[in-house]
């Protein structure tokens, strides 16, 4: 893939929304990957947290939002506590989802008319109350 | 000297085990866990969008009413916890954001709250060494570990519970009991927690991940301080078992069952039946019960 970088591209109004958001600054990541290496659920994600915000400096909009990276962020805060830059990178994660959520679309990444039977009777409220927030608009 | 407590939804059902035997262990040691009136849900997630002020609502008003009862309010669930202390920590800092939250709920609150979890109560008010000394059955070695999980640890700067990567309360805590804590490198590492409703087959990974590195290490019974951790972790054993041929099941307990056992509490009012994984052949192999 040929990529052309310049001050308006980097600067773009995509990852000027995520910082917004999130409330960090994503120049300060130089793609140590340290992120990704400490993620629990890395072995599942399409690309690394890491990359994530390297497609986002890129206003690459569409590609960072059809990744499952930010849908399989747990926020357990093992990324952000150990950033050498000091980024959340938990609040980058959760920016995106809330960027798919606010659309006037829905797009919900789960539908609760989908559980399995007796599924809600097994799992613990607890569970569903975070899940619900971080995945239905 | 008696604590207010917040238990949250989740130990009035399926973590009633946790909340029971807490409540009783204190009464042994000489205090007791003060339910806080009209609680609510604490909403089980701070919110990491900045622009959410909606989600602290529910915890801002939880330590208002908080405050009008007490100087310490006390948690025994691990996300509670996190959620409870971090927006007390934005109270205290953020003043912005502590006008727009006090003029909604229509309360005046300043964050001057202090937030213990219960394990902080046992180490820093009552001391590990009492606790030592009160011990009727103490643990025979029992071979514990000791799982943190993410939300008792992180953000350090906010829970500044414990070091980040290499804390110690919590096997001094098993230690003082009789039990022999165990060492292991998941310790720390998240058990995938609300993916149980997202990604389940991603949760189920982490949790075989937690549980064999623990076992590897020699470990007879995992030891937990969060429902949601010993949903992920004991609860979907059974679909470990259909992913991993080679699994073999392990007990896992709320560090205050352990408790309860050491303290020489009957066998059943520690309310073994809601754990998944039976417990008891191996206490009995211990000679525990």
């Amino acid at each position: 893939m040929k990529i052309e970088l310049s001050r308006e591209k980097v600067h773009n109004d995509f990852a000027k929304k995520v910082e917004w958001i999130s409330g960090q600054n994503l120049f300060a990541c130089y793609q140590c990957g340290n992120c990704t290496a400490g993620c629990p659920v890395a072995f599942a994600m399409d690309i690394g947290p890491h990359e994530v915000i390297r497609y986002t400096l890129l206003g690459l909009e569409e590609e960072t939002l059809s990744v499952n990276t930010y849908w399989l962020c747990a926020s357990c805060l093992q990324c952000s506590s150990r950033c050498p830059k000091g980024i959340d990178i938990a609040r980058v994660m959760d920016a995106l989802r809330m960027i798919i959520l606010r659309k006037k679309e829905r797009k919900d990444y789960i539908q609760i008319s989908e559980f399995p039977e007796g599924f809600l009777e097994k799992v613990p409220q607890i569970a569903f109350i975070s899940g619900f927030r971080k995945f239905l608009s | 000297m008696n604590y207010l407590y917040f238990p949250g939804c989740t130990l009035y059902t399926k973590a009633k085990n946790f909340d029971q035997t807490a409540r009783n262990c204190s009464l042994l040691l000489g205090f007791e866990l003060v339910e806080l009136p009209n609680w609510t849900c604490c909403g089980a997630t701070f919110p990491l969008a900045t622009d959410n002020l909606m989600a602290l609502l529910p915890p801002a008003r939880i330590l208002a009413r908080a405050k009008e009862q007490g100087e310490v309010l006390t948690t025994l669930c691990a996300i509670c916890f996190n959620v409870i202390k971090r927006t007390n920590h934005l109270i205290q800092k953020d003043g912005e954001k502590r006008e727009k939250i006090n003029q909604f709920i229509e309360m005046n609150y300043q964050g001057d709250l202090k937030v213990l979890h219960y394990l902080e109560i046992l180490k820093q008010e009552i001391g590990f060494s009492t606790i030592q000394e009160r011990v009727k059955k103490p643990l025979n070695e029992l071979q514990a570990a000791p799982y943190y999980g993410c939300m008792l640890l992180r953000p350090f700067e906010e829970m500044g519970f414990d070091d980040k990567e290499r804390p110690t309360l919590f096997e001094e805590f098993l230690t003082a009991l009789g039990a022999r804590s165990i060492d292991f490198p998941y310790k720390i590492e998240c058990c995938g927690s609300f993916q149980s409703v997202g990604t389940p087959e991603v949760a189920t990974e982490c949790a075989y991940r937690i549980l064999t590195s623990a076992m590897r290490q020699g470990a007879e019974v995992i030891v937990s301080t969060c429902p949601l951790c010993t949903f992920n972790l004991d609860q979907k054993q059974s679909d470990i078992l259909k992913a991993h041929l080679d699994f073999k099941t392990i007990p896992v307990l709320y560090f205050t069952q352990l408790l309860g056992v050491a303290m020489g509490l009957e066998p059943q009012t520690l309310g073994f039946e809601q754990n998944a994984v039976d417990p008891i052949p191996l206490l009995k192999r211990k000679g525990l019960v």
